[in-house]
């Protein structure tokens, strides 16, 4: 290194200082826990005062914290420099710090010490003050140790040299990187730091998780969303190396994004659906064109396995809360029994085979955009058996009835539901003429129960509690109330398998503000 | 050697698998210094003590080229495929 790196950093108040300033200059990288680094600040002292009026001092620390002790324990009269980012300390390619290093008017490398050899420092003192035609420091060099070895730079430590190479090379790649030892099966190793929902996985390997990252065009650093319960940065680069784990493919990297930034606000509340006894998960529903283009299966065995798209889009999900949000079965997240959407639960929307418009257009997208939308879901899908009814009123009279159960007969008002309505079924109510809303209206009007038989008894005591039932007047007792609070707290998609009358029924959880909100985002065009 | 990228928020280091201790030291023993000052004097001194108790085994010394950074991946490989034991002195 003949020229020294320029570099800006900021004092300790904020402003920016830049290297080479036109003087001479002596740079000095130092940390507050080595001893060594210690040792020399009152050196540096004298030699600040010496030589400050005439050579240009740059001390720079590597911690923000080690910074702040080292003014409290040394108070220098020179700025100690604010080298967290280690981003000169990795430039000038130290491995030991304390550094020195000395430098002419144009910034070229005159001499580098390292760690502190007191006859080199001592020599560097005379021959400064030589040139300078100045008085050397004061300082009883006797004092001082002979040698000391100085500590490794932060720079160089394996965790952050690989963040600062990668940043060096414009590698899009930060990262940890996790070096498994040939003797060790990477699968077990994974399944043993806690990566795995019970599953294998793909190993993230550098190589696919940039080939994942093709999916996107967002930046790989953008924060997408911070994800409770730790509240971690989730990433796009993140994102897309549980992407992989999960077994995704580039091409379903904008669904995993979107449905991210959708679980992670506020009105979802996606902590409260982890953390919750009931077992609560989030399904997810995609709309929009990228459905067909990145394969996703909207019709046999649509809720079921065996589609990639749908398996892994929602497994990935799954894993980002795992991993970056770190809710885990037994930490934050405490269900009583669990439930097996939450290895997976996402599926499209047979829009085509919908005579009512999407659920997206519902919610005020255009119909050529591509969106998610997530629920959060702590039964089913309830299958709803009716291979008998032959009009609309009738059936949609059953699914009614198959709704009854959510959360609990006697429980009215307490949740949503997201309807999976089956292409037959979908046909017998489009016969009669039947809309969304005529649907809505017939389930609200078959459940409606008199409050009175929904107040506490010896068959069960959910419902009203008899203190509450007493409070009311008899005519208040017979005011009668649906299922649900209001009709939009039924949820319509369309999809399955042309053949067969069994529509499904995702049950809700907590609704409302102390809840989760089902949330729809729009999903990157790529 | 397998790198895989870390899934998680990185608030917490990466477990390390330990091999299992079968109990007693037979075979080939590493001992390697990371090259800090006198780290020698006190492994020649532990090689003979080993070499004194367990006259079995076999003593294979090594050295890193410098404390400050990790062992090169070659000396790593080194030292796993010709040892059962490795003993490394730290710092100072």
């Amino acid at each position: 290194m003949s020229v020294l790196p320029a570099f800006l950093l900021n004092d300790e108040n904020g402003e920016g200082i830049s290297f080479p300033g036109g003087k001479m200059a002596l740079i000095c990288l130092l940390k507050e826990d080595c001893p060594t680094c210690n040792e020399v600040m009152p050196v540096l002292e004298s030699f600040y005062r010496a030589f400050g009026d005439r050579v240009d001092f740059f001390v720079a620390g590597q911690t923000q914290e080690g910074n702040v002790r080292l003014r409290e324990r040394h108070n220098p009269s020179f700025a100690i420099l604010d080298d967290t980012s280690l981003k000169v300390s990795f430039a000038y390619d130290i491995d030991t710090v304390p550094s020195l290093f000395l430098s002419d008017e144009q910034g070229n490398l005159e001499k580098q010490l390292t760690g502190f050899v007191r006859d080199e420092w001592q020599q560097l003192a005379k021959d400064l003050g030589d040139s300078l035609d100045c008085a050397a420091p004061t300082l009883d060099w006797q004092l001082l140790p002979a040698w000391r070895p100085g500590c490794g730079s932060l720079s160089v430590d394996p965790l952050i040299a690989d963040r600062l190479r990668a940043e060096a090379e414009n590698s899009p790649l930060r990262a940890r990187k996790i070096e498994i030892a040939p003797a060790i099966d990477e699968f077990e190793f994974m399944f043993e730091q806690g990566f795995s929902d019970g599953l294998p996985l793909v190993p993230p390997t550098p190589e696919r998780v940039l080939r994942m990252l093709s999916g996107t065009q967002r930046d790989p650093q953008e924060v997408v969303a911070v994800m409770p319960p730790n509240m971690g940065d989730a990433t796009v680069e993140k994102i897309a190396i549980n992407a992989v784990m999960a077994g995704g493919k580039p091409e379903y990297l904008p669904v995993i994004l979107a449905a991210v930034e959708a679980v992670c606000t506020d009105e979802y509340n996606i902590h409260g659906v982890m953390a919750t006894t009931m077992g609560a998960s989030p399904v997810m529903v995609v709309n929009g064109p990228i459905r067909e283009r990145i394969g996703m299966n909207m019709k046999l065995g649509v809720l079921g396995q065996g589609s990639r798209a749908n398996a892994t889009i929602g497994r990935a999900l799954r894993l980002v809360i795992r991993n970056v949000g770190g809710a885990k079965p037994g930490g934050t997240e405490r269900s009583t029994l669990g439930n097996p959407m939450k290895f997976t639960m996402c599926f499209p929307e047979w829009e085509e085979r919908n005579p009512w418009g999407p659920l997206h257009v519902e919610r005020g997208f255009d119909e050529n955009d591509s969106v998610v939308t997530v629920f959060t879901m702590t039964s089913g899908p309830t299958l709803i058996v009716d291979q008998s009814s032959r009009t609309a009123s009738q059936l949609a009279g059953s699914l009614g009835l198959g709704l009854e159960s959510a959360f609990h007969p006697k429980a009215h008002y307490a949740t949503e539901v997201l309807l999976v309505v089956c292409p037959e079924h979908v046909d017998t109510l489009i016969r009669d003429g039947y809309t969304k809303a005529d649907i809505r209206a017939r389930i609200q009007e078959v459940t409606k129960r008199p409050i009175s038989e929904l107040v506490e008894d010896e068959v069960s005591a959910v419902g009203f509690s008899k203190a509450a039932a007493n409070s009311m007047t008899e005519e208040a007792l017979q005011k009668e109330l649906p299922k649900f609070k209001r009709d939009e707290d039924i949820h319509i998609v369309v999809a399955g398998a042309d053949a067969g009358k069994f529509s499904g029924a995702f049950h809700g959880w907590a609704t409302g503000e102390i809840g989760s909100i089902p949330v729809s985002r729009k999903i990157e065009e790529v | 050697m397998t790198t895989i990228l870390d899934p998680t928020n990185e608030r917490e280091p990466v477990i390390r698998q330990i091999t299992p201790r079968s109990g007693e030291i037979t075979g080939r023993v590493a001992l390697l210094d990371i090259s800090k000052p006198r780290g020698n004097v006190l492994l020649d001194r532990l090689e003979a003590l080993l070499s004194e108790r367990l006259p079995g085994i076999t003593v294979n010394r090594y050295a890193k080229p410098t404390f400050t950074k990790p062992a090169p991946d070659a000396l790593r490989r080194e030292i796993q495929g010709n040892n059962d034991f490795i003993i490394e002195g730290l710092a100072d």
